[in-house]
């Protein structure tokens, strides 16, 4: 198995959040800030690139017929884990992120990974995996969270998350009195999602265009 | 009258799909017919005042006893899972006609997140029983009166003529954009 392929499709062709519409309740809901977006990201990835590690070691002792149970408890527990981090590590974030966190339970990326990759294949892939599927719905949220902050709030700033004090950058774009307030709520999160929903698909079949002349030129 | 307020303020104030953002992917994937719709609905709001009561039960007769709130997620997860389950097999047996409009649907709730999300609020929040029971309630009817609403509107964007790279559910959820805003309008009431 072609392992650069494997990684390159969770963040392009099988993006979760752009082209798949998996996670969609965390991708809507937390990014109102950049912040919001790379923290969630994060915890995804981990919470990933644990339960697909693990799923992977014992897809050859778990019955079949009880997999998903398994598959369920084992995330579940992960999350669990992740969550108590989260609350002494970055209490700010995990404040800021509330429920969605232990909902990363339920995020379809997750036990889909497990199912559709992780009981399949061995380790090494799908860490892989789940680094390219994280990495793809880490940059999904970005983006969403990025137009979100920019627009509604005119300000674009990363602190760090293990110490809210220290600011990385902090940029201010917009003046307060031409920021569009409604990007902050939830009108503007599905409208932030459904026009670069669009902006992706005018770019995919722009490029099938191009490579089908591409093939043409060369007979 | 106070909890018809607070029935309300969840129903639609703070509806659970357009402001909270649970179950959206339901939400986006079962909305295309909006008889699907309906069943989906009726199924969620079963399965949400089942769990939230049992969920509630367990964590306050059973982790608080034994000092391990932490396992919440673990056991919630599990109970929603096995209730799930059992309201399968239990609509099979004794109420064939219902299990068949809802079948498929079934056990699709079980990934849906706002059932543990409800399940996770009814903890956190500090809700009494009655507050549980009624907010186990007035949500999932909010998640109804949602996903009814949105199929209806697709079920017209089907005819419409749209914009190539806005087809699909790209123009779905700027419509669910729009619905919000109009569901922004009921803030005034509570």
């Amino acid at each position: 198995m072609d392992k650069k392929k494997v990684f390159i499709a969770g963040i392009t062709k099988e993006n979760p959040v752009l082209m798949m519409f998996l996670g969609m309740c965390p991708a809507l809901a937390i990014t109102t800030s950049i912040d919001n977006g790379i923290g969630m990201g994060l915890a995804v990835i981990i919470v990933l690139l644990l339960t697909n590690s693990i799923i992977s070691l014992i897809r050859n002792t778990v019955p079949n017929e009880i997999r998903i149970p398994v598959y369920i408890i084992i995330i579940a527990a992960v999350v669990s884990i992740i969550e108590m981090l989260m609350q002494a590590y970055t209490p700010q974030l995990s404040t800021s992120l509330g429920i969605f966190i232990p909902l990363i339970v339920v995020n379809c990326i997750i036990l889909g990974r497990a199912e559709a990759f992780a009981s399949k294949n061995n380790i090494l892939n799908s860490m892989i995996d789940a680094l390219g599927m994280g990495l793809g719905f880490t940059l999904g949220i970005f983006l969403m969270s990025f137009v979100r902050q920019l627009l509604g709030t005119g300000v674009l700033n990363l602190h760090n998350m293990f110490d809210s004090s220290v600011v990385f950058f902090q940029f201010n774009i917009i003046p307060k009195d031409f920021v569009i307030d409604i990007f902050t709520q939830p009108t503007g999160a599905f409208l932030t999602l459904g026009f670069l929903v669009a902006i992706v698909n005018a770019i995919t079949s722009a490029v099938k265009k191009h490579q089908a002349n591409k093939k043409v030129e060369a007979k | 009258m106070e909890l018809f307020g607070f029935a309300i303020s969840f129903i639609l104030v703070k509806n659970i799909v357009l402001t909270q953002f649970l179950g959206i992917c339901p939400f986006l994937g079962v909305s295309k017919d909006s008889k699907n719709a309906l069943g989906m609905g009726l199924a969620v709001i079963f399965v949400i005042f089942m769990s939230g009561i049992v969920t509630y039960g367990i964590y306050h007769l059973v982790l608080i006893p034994l000092e391990i709130p932490y396992m919440r997620l673990l056991t919630f997860i599990l109970v929603i899972a096995s209730l799930v389950q059992f309201v399968e097999m239990v609509l099979k047996r004794f109420i064939p006609s219902l299990y068949s409009a809802l079948g498929i649907y079934l056990p699709l709730i079980t990934t849906n997140c706002a059932v543990l999300g409800v399940a996770l609020a009814n903890i956190d929040q500090g809700f009494n029983f009655t507050q549980t029971l009624v907010y186990s309630l007035s949500v999932p009817i909010g998640y109804l009166i949602a996903i009814y609403l949105f199929s209806t509107i697709r079920e017209r964007l089907e005819l419409s003529d749209i914009p190539t790279p806005f087809k699909g559910n790209s123009i779905a959820l700027i419509m669910a954009a729009l619905m919000a805003l109009a569901f922004t309008g009921f803030a005034g009431i509570a």
